[in-house]
Formats: C-alpha cells, structure tokens, sequence
C-alpha cells in the first residue's frame, strides 16, 4: 500500500509536467521560415556552420538523437557520407508507395508531391492523408539488432545442444547465461513469483532488445532507439497489456473497489485507473529520457570544443566526454534492468496472491462482503 | 522557440517506428520465445537439476562415507572389545584350570598319604602281628626242642627238678 502510494506521489508531478511539455511543443510555437532547422548553403546543401563560423550545437544534438531517413556516417555538406534509407508511404489517395530517401536530396526535391521538411515526409496535397513507414535509421537499427540478438541467442541454444547441458558454459554463452539467469532469478522470480515462468520470453526479449540497443547507440554512428519514444510507447504499451491482461481479481478489486472509506471512492477510483496508465507512461519517459539526455550530454561536451572555438577545452571536453561514456555504459545496463525490473513488478502487482498477507486478507474480506 | 519545436519532435511519437517496433518486437518475442527461451532456459534448468542433484548425492556419499567410517570403527571397537574379553577369558580359564588342578593334585596327594599311610600302618600291623605268631611258634618249638632235650635222660629230670627245687628253695 506504501509503496503504491508512494509512486502515486511521484508519477502525478511528472505527469503534470509531461503534459506541460507536450502542450507548449504542440500548441505553443508554430515554426517560422526564419526559425527554420536548416540554413541552407548556396549551393543548397544543409549545413551546420554558418557563414560566422559559428556551429549550431543543439542542432548537431537533436539530429543525432532524433530519427532519419539517412544513415549519415560522417562529414558535412558535399562531404557527407550518409546512406539514403527506404521510404515506404501509405497514402490514402496513392496507396503504398516504395522509394529511396535519395529522390528527396537532402530535403531539396520534390518526389510526388512529398517533400521532406525537417525529416518529416510532408505532402503538397491538402486532400491526401500520409502514413509515413519508412525504414529509417531507427527502424533499421532495430532490424540489425533483432537479428543480432536472434542470432547469439539462438546460436547459444544450439551450442546447449551440441556441449550438452552438463559441460561449463563457453564463449558468448558464458557472457550471456549469467544475464538470463540474473533476469529469471533476480528480476522476474522475484518481482512475480511462481507464475514468473509464463512472463519470461517476454521479460528476456525486452530486457536484450533494450540493452543491445543501448549499446549499439553509444557507438557513434549508432542509432539512438531506446532513446526514441516511438520505441519506448510501443515497450511500455505491451506492458500496460501484459499486466493489464494478467490482472486477476486482487489487482482489479484494488483498483475498482480500493479498501478505503466510501465517500473516499469518488477520489480513489480514478485515481486507481490513472494509476493503471501512469505505471506504464513512467517506464516509457524514464527510458526515453534517460538515452536521449545521455546522448545530449555528450554530444554538448564534445560541443565545447566548438562554441569555444578553441582547442584548449578539448582536455576538459574529452575528459568529461569519456567520464559521461563510461557512466552511459552503466546506464546501458541500468535502464535494461530497470524497465524489465519495473514490468515485472508491476506484472507481479497484478498477478499476487494476497493469501499470505494478513493485512491483505482483511481488505479482500471487506471487497467481497461489500460485493 | 527553435529548440522547442525539436523537443516536440522529439516527445512525438512517430507512427512509422511505432509500426516497425510492434511487428519486429512482437516476432521477435515469438522467435526467440520458440527458438532461444525456451531451449535456453529449459537446458539452464536442466543443469541447475543436475549440479543439485550431483551436489545431494556427493553430500549423501560423504554422510555415507561417514556412517561408513563410524560402522567400520565401532566394528573394529567391537572386535578388540571381543579379543580382550576372549584373552581375559582364556586367562580365567586358564587360572581355574590351573587352580582347579593345584587343588585336585593336592587333594589327591592327601588322599594318597592318607591310604599308604594306611596301608602302612595296615602292613606294620600285620607284619608286627605275624612276627609275634612267628616268635610264638618259634618260642614254642624252642621250648619244645629245649624241653626234649632236657628233658630226654632221667639224670637230667632229675637235675632239672633239683635245680628248678634248689631255685625254689632259694626263692
């Protein structure tokens, strides 16, 4: 009960705040010519340097964060070597269309009547309703990682088969198998208990997926997935699923029938069902904001070096550059662990038999006297 | 208000990823689920049996190997127990063999003193008996011979029965 009210407290200024955020991003500013991302070269290339020499840092940040229709490897303007990514458009006029990004030019062609505008597919037509698939850099990243991770996990079930069980792990399997285990016995076993077993491909698969692609984004070409909260939604949404789903009668009286005085209920009940949201809306901020803010701090203290336009800082920026890349690496794993930890806590809410807890009991007396 | 517009961009979901993220993590749940989890985490538990079972069985050995010892100890314990019992025992017996016979030997000592003393005494006796009947009969047939011979001529009756009268008289 303690704890529940605890994360009450907590999750409600957050969500005030995220609310805030969405509403001045959304409503607040409309973009203006002049206010636009990009300023564009003579000879019509996307820079970053202005004519002053000046380099526009926040700008070199969001676009490494954010999604792209390109892999940009490296290099600036006429020099960057950027792989142009698939673009698959669902139209409700023109149906699904299937072109490469490069018709686009950087953002300065126009291909069917789309254009892309700040890595957004925007179309002329005022009619035309556009559902934008494409497989950008995000989007590939989590295919190379699914298969990354299907592959090493697959290839470590084979080698159970052909070692046999009884000899000692080796090579990827010695790295990997204390993981699984630590998720099995110290995440899911513990936090759900003895129906933990039901939940573990999905706790398994989160947990890698995640923490593969922390990794993956640290490394400087990398993509920042995790850090996307398209990516985080859909996680967190299987969550508020898989928990919602496996709620049994305990988790639902709790929610719908909170032991508490009746005239109490009009406040509570609520409540309890914004709770059932925030849980999952917190797994998703958490991890979101945690990949991108690392990402940030990084690329702001490589940055230095250049809104200082000076060598001398370079010391200083690479040294906090390499302490923030070595607490990413903890953070890496850290956030994988949290967000199955959190899943499996909040699965554990909703399938735990209350039978042992006295105090429990006692509330479950009353829903059901009530009923 | 330029930086604000790509923290929108950034706390907005876009709909291609979403799409892209729900199919690829759902199959890949599948995938894995059928073809890593399962096998993974049944050859872990597997092991994990085995490593428990290996370790109930060496502690069952061992405790085994312990009763072992002890049963082998207290066997030996026992045996010695037995030899000691079995030496103070031939001891003993050969003590009472040996005072039985002590005794019995002196016993029939005794009774063997006893009856050649006995007999001795019987032999003496007789002996002494038949010496007096010897004597006796010796004395008589002195006495006889002695008489005849005395007593064969009338001269000498007649001396005999003076001396014999001259004895009285003196007498």
């Amino acid at each position: 009960m303690k704890a529940s009210q605890f994360k009450k407290e907590i999750i409600f200024p957050v969500l005030l705040s995220i609310f805030c955020l969405f509403s001045t991003a959304s409503f607040g500013f409309e973009p203006s010519e002049s206010d636009s991302l990009h300023t564009k070269s003579e000879t019509g290339q996307v820079e970053h340097i202005s004519k002053s020499g000046d380099v526009d840092i926040t700008k070199v940040a969001f676009e490494h964060i954010l999604d792209s229709h390109y892999w940009h490897f490296w290099g600036e303007g006429h020099d960057a070597v950027a792989l142009p990514l698939p673009c698959l458009v669902y139209s409700n006029t023109k149906g699904l269309q299937f072109f490469s990004s490069s018709v686009f030019e950087h953002g300065h062609a126009e291909y069917n009547g789309y254009t892309l505008v700040d890595e957004e597919i925007i179309t002329s037509d005022p009619n035309e309703k556009i559902y934008d698939i494409s497989i950008t850099k995000n989007v590939v990243q989590l295919l190379l990682s699914s298969v990354l991770i299907f592959w090493i996990f697959v290839s470590i079930a084979k080698s159970y088969k052909t070692t046999g069980v009884t000899s000692a792990p080796k090579g990827k399997q010695s790295f990997f198998e204390p993981l699984i285990v630590f998720v099995r016995d110290d995440i899911a076993k513990t936090n759900i208990g003895s129906k933990s077993e039901k939940y573990l491909p999905y706790l398994l698969t989160v947990f890698f997926l995640i923490l593969i692609n922390n990794v993956l984004g640290m490394i400087p070409i990398g993509a920042n997935l995790t850090g996307n909260i398209a990516f985080t939604l859909v996680l967190s949404t299987i969550t508020l699923l898989v928990t919602s789903f496996s709620g049994n009668k305990h988790y639902w009286g709790h929610i719908f029938l909170p032991p508490v005085p009746k005239p109490l209920l009009i406040l509570m009940i609520p409540l309890e069902i914004i709770g059932i949201f925030t849980k999952p809306f917190a797994l998703m901020i958490r991890l979101f904001a945690n990949m991108s803010a690392g990402h940030i701090i990084v690329i702001s203290l490589v940055g230095l070096i250049f809104i200082f336009k000076t060598l001398w800082v370079s010391p200083i920026a690479v040294a906090f550059t390499l302490f923030i890349d070595v607490l990413e690496c903890l953070v890496a794993f850290l956030q994988a662990y949290i967000f199955t930890m959190l899943t499996s806590l909040f699965i554990g809410s909703a399938v735990a038999d209350h039978n042992e807890d006295g105090i429990h009991n006692a509330d479950d007396d009353k829903i059901t006297t009530t009923h | 208000m330029n930086n604000l517009i790509i923290l929108g961009s950034l706390t907005t979901p876009g709909i291609g990823l979403i799409f892209w993220t729900t199919l690829v993590f759902l199959l890949l749940i599948f995938l894995l689920g059928k073809y890593a989890w399962k096998p993974i985490l049944n050859a872990i538990k597997t092991r994990e049996e085995g490593i428990e079972e290996a370790l109930a069985t060496a502690s069952k050995a061992k405790q085994e190997m312990q009763n072992i010892k002890a049963d082998n100890e207290k066997i030996l314990m026992e045996a010695r127990n037995e030899r000691d019992n079995l030496l103070k025992e031939a001891r003993d017996v050969k003590d009472s063999i040996i005072g039985e016979a002590k005794s019995k030997a002196t016993k029939e000592a005794e009774r063997i003193m006893v009856a050649a003393r006995e007999q001795i005494q019987n032999e003496k006796n007789a002996a002494i008996t038949e010496l007096k009947n010897q004597v006796a009969t010796l004395s008589i047939e002195i006495a006889e011979k002695i008489l005849k011979s005395e007593l064969s001529s009338g001269d000498k009756q007649k001396a005999l029965v003076s001396q014999l009268m001259k004895d009285v008289n003196l007498n």
